[in-house]
């Protein structure tokens, strides 16, 4: 029943939140927060029930409830440890998001808490659903308050950045309903029963020149949501364009729906066709880690530049999974939480910035240490952070992977391995222009009010930072969670 | 005919007696509620008692008119589209400068040739219905002819549906003449007469052929569509409603029924020709509608979309066997019913809007700027049906999107399966821009106030269109059922 609850007290705290946002803005920004906290003690109670009679080690959690007869399709709810993270992590960044909007979205407030629950609800949707139909219900109508949230609150390009996105995401997700349908269809001939539930379809024998097919219709769809070249044109706009949290929750939880589901799906249902387009996949995910590092170098908007980080660090993940060893998908895992933590609170400085200076042009910046040191430290810790120091936790991810993947094909882990370089030049580059060097703050602020972090802006970085440095010292804390999961996965998969 | 053929027929029946109590009504009141109330009585009934009857035995009633199960599930969708047609349209006339009662007529008259054409096995009666609905929709989209505000577009709508409409009946008429002299009879499942005066082949398939291109006017598929966009843009909201919904589901119904049966080697020429109309329609139909600035010119560009994707459930149908035919006739079925609830509820908005205000029909889209934060009920109830339209998950739409996909797939057309996904993402573009006018800071104030039946129709059509999407297992067992 957890899910349901985490699910419908989002959905509520929405409804409410927009009915209540006509007479007052912050009382919906209270409502949303407490419907947030209503989420996470349901989350919290899945931790510690244990009275669910179909709970086993592997599924904590297993709801089940019929929904369309004609063609077995279920409401069916489950989790595992990898959901169990991901949603953990999601609702996490949405505590952070949620503070981040807390001044900066003044106008349609209600409307705006509604969209903003609207899309953490569908995304513990996507996490949690294990019917195909389902999935995709969640994986599309996420979609939906996202794009209102990048259209109506979004800065100068907004309209053009929201509907790219929309579009890209929903063509693709066509082909991959065109692909599940073949799938189902193909898993009725062979059994003669209907059925979209995972458990079922990862039985269904998919080797052969369909299975490929119908492989690509998922990966495409996956891709771009992740996103890897050369269909990542979207995130930079979205990302640039989108209200603060707007960015941290596509940065944040977002692109992981489409990690989550090369791993969840992808693989466990094609894994004769996964195993042969390995090769190219990994090709492209090195192919994004550098691209992407070396544009991301080239900005001069704060925002797109982490956009493009964005999709450097997705690179490692699309590798860490076309890989496919426990080590690998271990890394995997804990790159998508550590790059949500990390790339989460860049979005929020440059969010921050943006509200102080009016601007997030870094040729504009300059010197900003002397004025906002504590603004400055801690962005300097989510940069070191995404370039991968040791002691937190993008590093152990991307280490991981790269162990992984050496092990399968050497030449991808070497080549990737350069990103580890081209990944200090980007994130450095934002220290030295924004907060090195000459200030040229002043002119741009002209005024001497407090501009460094108040209480709530040092709060909401703090949760950010701890998570990062808990899991960069002790990352076992995420792997012994999500190993039994991995291994079920992989067992699916038929990888070594 | 007996009392079994006769209580079949009631739908029919009742339809048929609406417009002659008005016609006898309003010899002795006028009274344009009273009018309204015994149209949109009169078509609930109807639409009852279709639904009602579904599962009795299929009755010939004649050699005309066959209800069966099938007749009775579209019929009664045909009729609760024209109930909905005559409800939004009392606001509309309300403001209109125009004799309002008599409209009343010709919409039950529309609707009566709608249910014939849905319910015919027999080319006669496919004829008498298409005239008989085309005939009365010519006044119905020209019925504004004396408004100041609107006498030129409704005019210029009006003669061209009139003229087009003329010419594909021309079409078809000699269409129906060739497979007459081919057949010897004019029942549509094309059972030769033994001693019928047999001709060649070839009468059939040119005959056959001029009967599609017949159809395709109506259904308007590319390249057969250019009356669409002036005739939606000028027609008055509501009749532009019918329009789009009513006439479309009932000439589909007829050709689906007509495919059904046909069989032999000419099917494969009326396949190539379906095919390349899909093709056209939903790519063409997409692209034209990208860059419109009148939202019913859109809705026109893009209900030939739609028509276009619903021809996959035809070539399916008509291509493979039993099994794969009922999946195409129940997916065909359903899209028709999903598509008929988002566009009334379109058009309910349109047509409530231009009621307060004629530009909201005529003008161009940034009238509808801001209307999210002015009228949140209007604007959202807009919002989804733009939604549903562009195939969300949770809307109607989304369940006959699946259902194409699912023909599609199962009958292995993957030419229309892939130009549908193109399609549906080109589709995308506009319904977003319609959302994203309605989300932009408002310009000035409004003061639209909205009835009470008018709240009660829209929340009827945004909770079936959600209903649909939600739960759509009683829908699809109904459907199912009627097919079998």
């Amino acid at each position: 029943m957890q899910l349901l609850g985490i699910i419908i007290s989002l959905l509520g705290g929405g409804v409410l939140a927009l009915l209540v946002g006509r007479q007052s803005a912050s009382a919906s920004r209270w409502l949303s927060l407490v419907s947030l906290a209503v989420a996470s003690v349901f989350y919290a109670s899945l931790w510690f029930d244990t009275t669910d009679p179909q709970a086993t080690s592997l599924w904590l959690l297993h709801m089940d409830w019929p929904w369309i007869a004609r063609f077995g399709i279920h409401v069916l709810l489950a989790t595992d440890g990898l959901s169990l993270v991901l949603i953990g992590l999601t609702l996490v960044l949405g505590y952070v998001a949620l503070l981040s909007a807390w001044h900066e979205i003044n106008h349609r407030c209600g409307l705006f808490y509604l969209n903003f629950l609207f899309t953490l609800a569908g995304v513990v949707g996507v996490f949690s659903a294990l019917d195909l139909f389902l999935f995709f219900v969640f994986w599309e109508v996420m979609l939906v308050p996202m794009f209102l949230i990048i259209a109506i609150w979004g800065h100068e390009g907004r309209r053009y950045a929201a509907t790219k996105f929309f579009i890209y995401t929903q063509a693709s997700s066509l082909l991959m309903l065109a692909a599940m349908v073949g799938l189902v269809l193909l898993n009725q001939q062979q059994t003669g029963v209907w059925s979209f539930s995972w458990f079922t379809l990862t039985q269904t024998d998919t080797s052969g020149s369909l299975g490929m097919w119908l492989m690509l219709g998922f990966y495409v769809a996956f891709l771009v949501k992740l996103p890897g070249l050369p269909v990542h044109n979207w995130l930079p706009d979205a990302h640039t364009q989108a209200p603060t949290p707007g960015s941290i929750l596509l940065a944040g939880i977002l692109l992981k729906t489409g990690a989550y589901g090369l791993l969840r799906f992808v693989w466990p249902l094609f894994p004769d066709a996964a195993s042969t387009f390995a090769p190219i996949a990994m090709g492209l995910g090195v192919l994004s880690v550098l691209y992407a590092a070396k544009l991301a170098f080239a900005q001069n908007d704060l925002k797109r530049l982490i956009a493009y980080t964005s999709i450097s660090h997705m690179g490692f993940v699309s590798l860490g999974i076309f890989a496919w060893n426990h080590l690998s998908l271990q890394g995997t895992v804990m790159q998508m939480v550590g790059h949500g933590l990390s790339s989460a609170g860049l979005f929020a400085i440059a969010g921050l910035l943006q509200q102080r200076l009016h601007t997030r042009d870094l040729d504009k910046m300059g010197g900003l240490w002397g004025q906002m040191p504590k603004l400055a430290a801690l962005s300097m810790l989510f940069a070191v952070a995404a370039l991968g120091l040791p002691g937190l936790a993008n590093f152990i991810g991307e280490f991981m992977v790269l162990l992984g993947v050496f092990q399968v094909a050497p030449w991808a882990a070497s080549l990737a391995a350069l990103g580890m370089i081209l990944a200090p030049v980007y994130a450095l580059i934002i220290m030295q222009k924004g907060f090195f060097g000459a200030s040229l703050g002043t002119q741009t602020v002209g005024t001497t009010e407090v501009l460094d972090l108040n209480t709530r802006e040092l709060l909401m970085l703090a949760v950010l930072v701890v998570g990062l440095v808990l899991l960069g010292f002790w990352p076992n804390l995420i792997f012994t969670i999500t190993a039994a999961p991995v291994d079920y996965l992989m067992h699916l998969g038929k990888g070594g | 005919m007996n009392w079994l053929e006769l209580t079949s027929l009631m739908p029919l029946l009742l339809v048929a007696s609406i417009s002659v109590i008005l016609l006898l009504l309003l010899a002795f009141v006028r009274d344009h509620k009273l009018t309204c109330w015994i149209t949109c009585l009169g078509l609930a009934m109807a639409a009852y008692w279709a639904f009602a009857d579904m599962g009795n035995a299929p009755q010939q009633v004649t050699p005309l008119l066959i209800m069966d199960d099938f007749s009775r599930l579209l019929g009664g969708t045909v009729l609760l589209v024209s109930l909905a047609c005559g409800w939004m349209s009392y606001a509309y006339l309300e403001t209109a400068d125009e004799i309002r009662e008599e409209y009343y007529i010709l919409l039950s008259l529309a609707a009566l040739g709608a249910c014939v054409l849905v319910a015919s096995n027999h080319f006669a009666s496919m004829f008498i219905g298409l005239e008989l609905m085309s005939v009365s929709l010519f006044a119905m989209v020209g019925y504004m002819a004396h408004s100041k505000q609107q006498a030129n577009m409704t005019l210029e709508a009006g003669v061209k549906y009139m003229v087009l409409s003329g010419v594909s009946s021309s079409f078809l008429l000699f269409g129906v003449a060739l497979i007459y002299a081919y057949a010897g009879n004019l029942n549509i499942d094309l059972q030769v007469a033994a001693d019928g005066p047999r001709l060649q082949s070839g009468y059939l398939v040119i005959g056959s052929a001029l009967l599609l291109v017949g159809v395709a006017f109506k259904m308007s598929w590319i390249p057969f569509h250019m009356w669409t966009p002036d005739v939606y843009q000028g027609a008055p909201a509501p009749v532009t409603g019918f329009l789009a919904g009513a006439v479309k589901v009932a000439v589909f119904a007829f050709a689906m029924r007509w495919l059904m049966m046909a069989q032999g080697d000419y099917l494969d020429l009326l396949l190539l020709g379906l095919t390349v109309m899909a093709v056209l329609s939903m790519v063409v139909g997409n692209l034209l509608a990208l860059r419109q600035n009148n939202l019913k010119r859109l809705l026109g560009y893009s209900s030939i979309a739609h028509m276009g994707y619903v021809i996959v459930t035809l070539a399916a149908s008509a291509t493979l066997g039993a099994t794969a035919q009922s999946t195409a006739l129940e997916g065909a079925a359903i899209y028709l019913i999903t598509y008929a609830s988002m566009t009334m509820l379109a058009f309910a908005v349109i047509s409530q809007l231009a009621a307060r205000d004629r530009r909201f029909e005529s003008g161009t889209l940034t009238h509808y700027q801001g209307l999210l934060f002015q009228q949140p009920l209007l604007a959202g109830a807009l919002m989804l049906a733009m939604l549903a339209l562009a195939g969300m998950p949770l809307t109607a739409g989304f369940i006959g999107k699946y259902y194409l996909v699912l023909v599609a797939v199962d009958s292995q057309l993957w030419l229309l399966l892939s130009l549908l996904v193109l399609g549906s993402s080109l589709g995308l573009y506009y319904y977003l821009r319609v959302i994203l006018v309605l989300c932009k800071a408002p310009v000035g104030d409004s003061h639209l106030i909205l009835g009470a039946s008018e709240k009660l129709l829209l929340m009827l059509l945004v909770a079936v269109t959600l209903w649909l999407g939600l739960y759509p297992t009683p829908v699809i067992e109904w459907v199912q059922f009627a097919i079998q």
